[in-house]
């Protein structure tokens, strides 16, 4: 019943193959962005805004971007984290080099670094496929991961080999570094991440978002209906990378403060991987409630048991926590293997519907 | 309806020839020495029995497998190695027998996913969905209309392939080939799998492409009823070998297709 | 020009000049690579007959590792320890049946292979749970392993071979032998691999996929006891192991996936590659480049063979 398409006639094919063609889509939007933008920066707590929201856009980030290169194209990738690592480490370097340009579009940019080396690692493509380029991703994730460790320039050759963010400002407000307020840096991301997914969007709604998903589903068709291979590879993989880069510069620069190599490594790619799995392959809205479930559950089971007054150690609440994902993970994948955005869909048909059961 | 590139050639010419073309696997001889022409505007039909070598000669058509020996002489251009993407750029589209249709995908989206190679708006105008690329998408979705009327495939427009009964399917990779605006169409069995009634509807479809598009095509099929009524000549394939070459009606009479067909040791 | 001095040449005079070295880091490398392979041997039995890659392998073995030395630390004498732990890691080959496989029976394979990420999240949280995260001794000596090592004079230095070492290479080729024997030439490994090709054909054909499953991640449970041991006897037991699982990723490619020979081949190849390259290399590019390195090895390999050393190629028919 709130859900009826019914009334809602397009009239030219612009309007029918718009990204959102129901009014109660757009009407959904807008609410979240409101929320986003109104309600959330006006009464959310400093821990709310800080450690939940901030991570959880840049979350929903790098799994969108990951989602492009796996769910999208299927080229399954292990090597998210490294290249998260790449945008965070080019925006580094770039705003030591030139600390008189705004921080924003070295973040922007470092993107250009993540996706150059995204297609570099990508070129194997053409000749692996599947599981076998899962490796190949992996091998670009240890390397990177090692140069970051290993080679001092990585970290301005500071001694304790991790980096510093310095104070930068927009518009005269400190945006990144010590004193940038939470409300300013959840701006910044906010701002970044909707835009970036509005452009996702678009490229997944049009043209190369179909060439995509061909390569994906039958590479040999694809290819006779006159698809370049390696061309929408690399795209993706450039694509993809692209917007990793960026999630791992918001990462440092918006969220931590600083970094250490060990966090851009397997362990992350493996985390951003669940994101998109659970939030479902192939879907930008997946992206969102994957990140959602995967980053806040941990967040939420460990506190909890405090709140309920049963008595357990904090280690003990790891471990705990570990089980509960392995076994959602698992449960999530016998229940609804497409995901949260599958799950999502079907609550859209019974709203289609209600009050009656079809 | 013609695909762009490539001599003018006009109807009765030879669009496509085979030239002695032999292709093996390991020791296995798939296609040997077979020749054999297409005419622009015909129907042509490629029969035999099983294994006779019919999917592999169309793969070789469309660049997918590479014949050891001879060449393919397309609209007056002769090649010997050629990628798929080339064969589909130069004008031949193809379905196929076991349906190769993006299963994640909506009926319309597969047709419109025909248009790629039509389709050169930039990446920026991509990014932003607007100017030249929306443009673009609204022009080619006429097409692809056009395509979906023809094909009678309204309703099942916004349907994910996946889910679609067989026949429809193959209507829906008729469709996606047919967007391509090809000069050579290549359909591999067609009818397989289909019930009478999906039959003469399929049959009704191939002639009025061949009529209304004017588009060449070459079928490989096995109900000999449909090769009859519908092809303008027939080429048999037994083996790997040509044993046949002419009109329904020589080859209806022709002995050694009996032969091949009724399995008689030669 | 110095650096094309440094690459291509220095390294293979120094191996020249002190041979005892060079053999010492070849024994390294051939151990490292033995135990990768018992690693990678799991993998090949899982997915030879379930075509599920099972990222918990590694895991697997810390927590059959574990629990080994659990019941000997409660006083179980080391043979029934033994025992017991067997027992255990059938239940969990029981558990993971009936619960994981079932349940998921047809999916794609991208479904299996998050699945046992799940499981091996499970279980680092249930091992940790259970029996605590410090790093424990593993029982080499009460299971009647030997200690020491064998020394031998050449080339006027010495090399030293741990009798540890030595034991764990004859036990991984006891295992891999019985276990190809076992594939080829028994009912049950003709049904194994009738099910690693096709699901719904082997159900077709009578066979029952659960009784299959449930074999063959005992075999691959006790294929993890055995890795555990050994690389417990080696260094300790701790949770870090997982992590070495996912070397055993380089071994499969170059041995292939299906591949039980392979798999001691690629785990050799790997484990000398690496310590060859990190010894003698290394120091040129900065240390520690063992992590990476078999991860390039296996890339090279797969540009120019994609389908590792001993696997199968695969033909797509259109």
């Amino acid at each position: 019943m709130f859900y009826r398409e019914v009334g809602q006639y397009k009239t030219n094919y612009s309007a029918d193959m718009s990204v959102m063609p129901l009014l109660q889509d757009r009407v959904g939007i807008g609410i979240i962005l409101f929320i986003a933008v109104v309600i959330i920066p006006s009464f959310g707590n400093a821990f709310f805004i800080q450690a939940i929201m901030i991570p959880f856009l840049v979350f929903s980030l790098a799994a969108i971007g990951l989602n492009l290169l796996t769910g999208y194209t299927g080229l399954l990738s292990l090597g998210t984290g490294a290249f998260m690592g790449v945008g965070a480490y080019a925006c580094y370097k770039l705003t030591t080099y030139f600390p008189g340009v705004n921080i924003l579009i070295w973040i922007v940019a470092s993107g250009f670094f993540s996706a150059a080396v995204g297609v570099v690692f990508g070129l194997p493509s053409l000749r692996i496929k599947g599981f076998y380029l899962a490796v190949a991703t992996l091998a670009a994730q240890f390397f990177l991961s090692w140069c970051f460790i290993r080679q001092p320039w990585f970290y301005n050759y500071n001694a304790s080999g991790a980096i510093e963010v310095p104070t930068r400002t927009l518009f005269g407000i400190p945006i990144t570094g010590a004193t940038a307020s939470d409300t300013a840096r959840y701006y910044v991301v906010l701002g970044v991440v909707v835009a970036m997914t509005w452009l996702a969007s678009n490229l997944v709604h049009g043209r190369i978002g179909r060439m995509w998903m061909a390569v994906r589903d039958m590479d040999l068709a694809a290819e006779l209906i006159g698809i370049r291979l390696l061309r929408t590879k690399l795209l993706a993989f450039a694509v993809s990378s692209f917007y990793c880069g960026v999630a791992g510069a918001l990462l440092v620069f918006q969220w931590y403060g600083s970094a250490e190599p060990a966090v851009f490594d397997v362990n992350l790619s493996f985390f951003i991987l669940f994101m998109v799995i659970i939030g479902g392959l192939g879907s930008l809205t997946g992206s969102y409630l994957g990140a959602a479930l995967i980053f806040i559950l941990p967040i939420v089971l460990r506190y909890i048991p405090p709140h309920l007054g049963i008595p357990i150690r904090p280690a003990t609440v790891d471990h705990i926590q570990y089980m509960i994902i392995g076994a959602l993970i698992v449960l999530f994948l016998i229940v609804e293997p497409n995901g949260l955005a599958r799950l999502w869909q079907i609550g859209k048909q019974k709203l289609r519907v209600w009050p009656f059961p079809y | 309806m013609r695909a762009p590139g490539g001599p003018e050639v006009s109807v009765g010419d030879v669009l496509l020839s085979v030239d002695d073309v032999s292709l093996s696997f390991g020791g296995v001889k798939a296609v040997s020495n077979v020749s054999f022409d297409i005419h622009k505007g015909e129907i042509r039909a490629i029969i035999g029995p099983n294994g006779a070598g019919k999917t592999s000669m169309l793969n070789i058509i469309n660049g997918f497998y590479h014949p050891q020996h001879g060449h393919i002489t397309f609209k007056g251009k002769t090649r010997t190695r050629m990628q798929p993407h080339e064969a589909a750029y130069g004008g031949i589209a193809r379905t196929f027998q076991n349906v190769a249709l993006f299963r994640g995908m909506t009926a319309l989206d597969n047709i419109m996913a025909g248009r790629s190679l039509k389709m050169h708006s930039n990446f920026f105008w991509q990014l932003l969905r607007h100017g030249p690329a929306m443009h673009e998408e609204v022009e080619h979705r006429h097409r692809v209309e056009e395509i979906i009327d023809f094909l009678k495939i309204q309703e099942i427009r916004r349907v994910p392939v996946g889910r679609l009964p067989y026949g429809l399917q193959k209507r829906v990779e008729l469709g996606r080939a047919l967007a391509m605006e090809p000069d050579l169409l290549l359909l591999d069995e067609p009818m397989a799998g289909m019930n009478l009634e999906e039959k003469e509807d399929m049959s009704r479809f191939v002639l009025d492409v061949n009529d209304h598009y004017g588009t060449t095509i070459a079928l490989i099929e096995h109900d000999m009823g449909v090769v009859m009524d519908l092809s303008d000549r027939v080429v048999v394939l037994d083996h790997g070998i040509k044993i046949a070459d002419g009109t329904p009606n020589e080859i209806k009479g022709n002995q050694a297709v009996i032969d091949a067909y009724l399995g008689v040791a030669h | 020009m110095h650096l094309i001095y440094q690459i291509f040449v220095d390294p293979f005079v120094q191996m020249g000049s002190a041979p005892d070295l060079l053999v010492q880091t070849l024994w390294e490398g051939l151990v490292a690579g033995v135990l990768y392979s018992l690693i990678a041997l799991g993998f090949v039995l899982i997915f030879k007959a379930s075509g599920v890659f099972n990222f918990a392998q590694g895991i697997m073995v810390v927590f059959a590792a574990l629990t080994l030395v659990g019941f000997y630390e409660h006083g179980v004498p080391a043979y029934l320890a033994l025992a017991l732990t067997i027992a255990v890691m059938f239940g969990l080959a029981f558990a993971v049946e009936r619960l994981m496989l079932r349940p998921l029976v047809n999916q794609p394979d991208i479904i299996l292979f998050m699945a046992t990420f799940g499981l091996t999240y499970f279980l680092i949280g249930f091992g940790e749970l259970v029996f605590g995260g410090d790093p424990k001794v593993m029982i080499a000596s009460q299971l009647g392993l030997p200690k020491g090592a064998v020394e031998f004079k050449m080339a006027g230095g010495f090399v030293s071979l741990q009798k540890i070492d030595i034991a764990a290479a004859i036990i991984a080729s006891v295992m891999v032998a019985a276990l190809a024997v076992f594939f080829q030439k028994t009912r049950v490994g003709r049904a194994l691999r009738a099910v690693a090709d096709s699901h719904k054909a082997a159900l077709s054909v009578g066979i029952s996929l659960e009784y299959i499953w449930v074999i063959v991640w005992f075999a691959a449970g006790l294929v993890a006891l055995a890795t555990g041991i050994m690389w417990g006897a080696r260094s300790e037991v701790s949770f870090a192991l997982e992590i070495i699982a996912l070397k055993a990723l380089p071994v499969l490619i170059l041995g292939g996936f299906t591949s039980i020979p392979g798999a001691i081949i690629g785990g050799v190849i790997i484990g000398v590659g690496e310590k060859i390259g990190e010894f003698y290399w290394g120091p040129l590019l900065g240390s520690g480049i063992e992590t990476w390195l078999a991860y390039v090895i296996a890339l090279v390999f797969l540009l120019f063979r994609p389908q590792g050393l001993f696997g199968e190629r695969i033909i797509e028919r259109i």
